[in-house]
């Protein structure tokens, strides 16, 4: 037994490094220091977790049990499904970096700050960990705590606004998933996601959905997207679309679909019609937008709809397609809005009018802008490709216009991706691009390049995940084709 | 010669400590030299409810068979023990933050607040037991007499003596009905002690049901609830901190406790009656409650309006009349109290620190000025929401099982649409206090310099937070404590 079998740990080592910034009055190097030594400490348990776990076994591995609530048999229930690992992987990875440009760029009231980022990483982990219904209803909207507070405290002008537009959606979904688990697990008597039986409701598979359309999102539950991504700092706003965002995802695939196999079937042209309708309407949004951070908001809203699209169409490809797609996304999305914040902080603006030739002079940010917006817009061989191609395989599997919807709207990406590359490097000097803001720095490129160097690990080895993904025990015998 | 029935001394210790400590407090009102009168009654104060704790948890240990004792007019179990100990612990809190709070700057009539108190949690104490119509109302009117001069006691405080009044009055006629209520119910059944009335009675009785619903509209009086819950903002508004610190936790677990025993033991025939009652009120408490709170500027009514939507929550569990009910209203109640409490101590820091109420624009910076207290406030607010910062989430998720296990899957529904509406008016708060700088505002406070120290509200307040927080980590050991708590009532 090695400290990798305590999944618990990687939960509460974060929140239990929060508590400690909280209480001791550490100065703002101690603080900071600390944050990223714990979220550095946590990618390190992962691939200790990572390197151990038995793929070949399938199931859950790694589990802790504990009874919490025990009439109403709800447990403390944590361990980790093949697929798990590598949300968890990204959650891990993802935060780190972000912790860690949050300490790159001093953020004010450093205690408050870090403590939130490290609570964030501990209960965004335990959504993806969670084993029990009420568990992961607790991690889910334990997340929108520090949330609320990072973006509303360290936020953009509009924050006040955007906090409360974030929150009341997002809590508009999570409390119907609440009455629907209560309904779930009250009445089959187990709140436990090993033992708990399939059920055929339709209410409460839409009380599920709910939720997790707005969380991920689809259309039209996205409304509060375009205010959070733009107003937070920018480092949260890559945690939200890379990571949080996820979490809606995740539980499509490990509750909605598997729980709900014959509402999941039934609805499925409703659901694959979101997700293509969030594809198309977000990839145009995106191209429209006259922002940095608004094509790349949009352009997360597009590929929710796609990665819905992957697994609602219930086919093996769809489910390791949408896998490595979150995966790759998460990063692809993470990099972007990083990058968009050294822009930011070198030009005061993410706006193309005042942009442009910045990769003049600056080979680093060109260099990685680039990279990571080619694999954004799933150019052959690249991570996104790879998942792009599986999800259509598979919603092609179903009827082939799904397929002919997502590839055109792959068409779409293309465009806005590089519309986004060529008006921040290249066209005329913007207005607030002066010559002395200089190229990255040597800790931004420490914070960056690790998320691209994954993402081109990822291009050249899909298989990595696509191959241990472990969807097989997601599909039960009335969602395979 | 007169009859006496035998006592047992030793079950109503608790109330004969309280009762003692309260003589003693009133006696320092004049044998104590006034410079001394408000740390020797807090610590009698004090005292007193610690032995209360320690009397009630020993009888909580050993009254695992309920029974009857004084002729029948008193129960012996763990139900009203649990309760005891929940109200002994609130009055010990209310004595930390009294302490320090009330009769500001004039030491005016301390040495009374803490004798009324601890006499009002000995009414208390006693009502939760009671197990006759006699009784009930007895102690009803001794804490609520207690209660109303307690609203007044800072008759300098404008709004203090209007809301002594006003709960005088508006209580009176709550008192009244639930009076009433008991006379009809005796006239139906020849009997006051719950366990004959549910023998004698028969549900289609026109008297007996006309009784049972006043004796609710007095009890729905008590415990704030839509639509007997007008008093309660302007109330809550006008009284000291402190006591609308003690007043909104300590009350209604009296009144819920009492309610749902009531119910459970007087009127089980009934049960369909009483339900469908409980869950309308419940409805209109949410509905009410949270709505009005919307539009609240000052923190104390938008608390009271608050205080009115949870009543609705503890309905919920009320009226799902079961075992799980009834484990879910004193879990929610142990929960919610800690979290009503904490919220008016933190409140009655900010009052002392600007000198005048307390609304969502002059908390702007607070969060950031005194860290522990905002921080504890935002625990409170995300509590109260029901978000897992403590244990108002498995609250929350308590009684809305219960609810559905009574088969009422649109009270979920209903429970968790006004749950949406109040994070509107919690996040408020947290907004004010952490995301507008009070520079923005240009606040001083009114003496200058850093605020006052208050040792004790911080202790007051840490406790709150402790029970708050760790309700959620120790859910087990406190369920078992209201599992037994239950299993004295008759099911």
């Amino acid at each position: 037994m090695t400290v990798g079998d305590f999944t618990s740990l990687l939960i509460w080592l974060p929140i239990g490094a929060a508590v400690v910034i909280w209480a001791l009055p550490l100065s703002r190097y101690a603080t900071g220091s600390l944050a990223v030594l714990v979220s550095l400490a946590e990618v390190g348990l992962w691939i200790e977790q990572a390197a151990r776990f038995d793929f070949s076994h399938g199931g859950v591995q790694f589990q802790q049990k504990a009874t919490w609530i025990d009439d109403l048999h709800v447990s403390y229930h944590v361990g980790e499904l093949a697929f798990s690992l590598w949300f968890v992987g990204l959650t891990v990875v993802c935060m780190a970096a972000c912790t860690a440009y949050g300490f790159w760029v001093g953020r004010e009231r450093p205690r408050a700050y870090f403590g939130l980022m490290l609570f964030l990483t501990g209960a965004t982990v335990g959504v993806f960990v969670a084993q029990d219904l009420l568990l992961f209803y607790a991690f889910f909207e334990a997340m929108l705590i520090p949330l609320y507070v990072l973006v509303g405290v360290w936020g953009g002008p509009g924050r006040l606004g955007a906090t409360v537009k974030f929150v009341i959606y997002t809590m508009a979904g999570s409390l119907f998933m609440l009455a629907a688990l209560i309904a779930y697990g009250v009445h089959v008597g187990t709140f436990d996601m090993l033992s708990g039986p399939i059920s055929s409701s339709r209410w409460i598979f839409l009380g599920f959905m709910l939720a997790f359309a707005i969380k991920s999102p689809l259309f039209p539950f996205h409304g509060w997207l375009p205010d959070a991504y733009r107003q937070s700092p920018p480092e949260v706003a890559a945690v939200l679309s890379g990571v949080i965002a996820k979490a809606g995802l995740y539980g499509m695939l490990r509750i909605a679909i598997p729980f709900f196999p014959d509402p999941a079937s039934y609805y499925r042209t409703l659901f694959m019609a979101l997700g293509a309708l969030a594809l198309v309407y977000g990839s145009l949004l995106a191209f429209r937008a006259p922002d940095l951070r608004g094509v790349v908001a949009y352009s997360s809203l597009a590929q929710s709809g796609l990665i819905a699209i992957g697994l609602f169409s219930g086919t093996t490809l769809g489910f390791d397609g949408a896998v490595l797609q979150i995966v790759a996304h998460g990063f692809v999305s993470t990099a972007l809005f990083l990058i968009a914040g050294t822009v930011e902080r070198r030009t005061t603006t993410d706006q193309f009018a005042l942009l442009g030739g910045m990769a003049r002079g600056r080979p680093a940010l060109a260099t990685l802008l680039l990279t990571t917006g080619v694999i954004s817009l799933a150019v052959p061989g690249s991570a996104a490709f790879a998942g792009e191609f599986l999800i259509l395989a598979g919603a092609y599997q179903r009827a082939w216009w799904w397929a002919a919807i997502g590839a055109g709207a792959i068409v779409l990406a293309a465009m806005y991706m590089l519309r986004l590359i060529s008006a921040v490097l290249h066209e005329a000097r913007g207005s607030t691009v002066a010559d002395e803001a200089l190229d990255l720095r040597a800790g931004e490129l420490a914070l960056i390049v690790p998320l691209v160097a994954t993402l081109l690990v990822l291009s050249a080895w899909p298989a990595g995940i696509t191959h241990h993904t472990g969807t097989s025990v997601v599909q039960t015998s009335s969602v395979t084709p | 010669m007169i009859h006496t029935p035998h006592v047992d001394w030793f079950a109503i210790s608790t109330m004969l400590v309280l009762l003692g400590a309260s003589f003693v407090a009133l006696l320092s009102a004049v044998l104590v030299p006034a410079g001394a009168r408000r740390p020797f009654a807090a610590t009698v104060s004090g005292l007193g409810f610690t032995g209360g704790l320690i009397t009630s948890i020993w009888l909580y240990a050993t009254s695992a068979h309920g029974h009857l004792v004084v002729s029948g007019a008193f129960y012996r179990d763990r139900w009203t023990m649990l309760t005891q100990i929940i109200i002994c612990g609130i009055g010990l809190v209310t004595t930390l933050l009294g302490a320090e709070q009330i009769a500001r700057p004039h030491n005016d009539h301390i040495a009374e607040f803490f004798s009324l108190l601890l006499a009002c949690a000995a009414g208390m104490t006693f009502f939760v037991g009671s197990a006759n119509l006699m009784v009930m109302f007895l102690s009803l009117e001794w804490f609520s007499i207690a209660l109303y001069v307690l609203c007044a006691i800072d008759y300098n405080v404008e709004g203090s003596l209007e809301a002594g009044l006003k709960y005088l009055i508006i209580g009176s006629f709550g008192s009244a009905a639930l009076l009433f209520g008991s006379a009809l119910v005796y006239g139906a059944t020849n009997r006051i002690d719950f366990a004959g009335i549910a023998a004698n009675g028969h549900s289609n009785d026109s008297l007996l049901v006309l009784g049972l619903a006043m004796i609710i509209t007095g009890l729905g009086f008590k415990s704030s609830s839509a639509p007997f819950h007008m008093w309660t903002p302007d109330v809550y508004e006008g009284a000291p901190t402190t006591v609308t610190a003690f007043m909104s936790a300590a009350t209604k677990v009296a009144a819920f406790a009492l309610a749902f025993r009531l119910l459970r033991t007087a009127f089980p025939a009934e049960e369909h009656l009483w339900s469908w009652a409980f869950a309308g009120i419940a409805v209109a408490s949410l509905a009410i409650g949270n709505l009005a709170a919307l539009v609240q500027r000052n923190i104390k009514r938008m608390l009271a309006y608050s205080s009115i939507s949870h009543a609705g929550f503890l309905l919920i569990g009320l009226s799902a009349g079961s075992a799980l009910g009834g484990r879910a209203l004193l879990y929610y109640l142990i929960v919610y109290s800690a979290m009503a409490f904490g919220s008016f101590a933190v409140v009655a820091a900010r009052e002392r620190e600007l000198g005048e109420a307390v609304t969502l624009d002059n908390l702007a910076g607070f969060g950031w000025e005194r860290p522990f207290l905002g921080v504890a406030m935002w625990f409170f607010l995300f509590g109260f929401a029901g978000l897992p910062l403590g244990g108002g989430f498995v609250a929350k998720f308590y009684v809305l099982s219960a609810a559905y296990k009574h088969g009422w899957a649109w009270l979920v529904i209903v429970g968790v649409v006004f749950t949406l509406i109040s994070l509107y008016y919690y996040l408020a708060v947290v907004r004010a206090m952490y995301m507008r700088p009070s520079e923005e505002l240009r606040l001083a406070p009114v003496a200058g310099g850093s605020p006052p120290r208050e040792p004790l509200l911080h202790v007051a307040v840490g406790i709150a937070l402790l029970v708050s927080v760790g309700s959620l980590f120790a859910v087990g050991p406190v369920l078992d404590l209201t599992k037994h708590a239950v299993a004295a009532l008759p099911f």
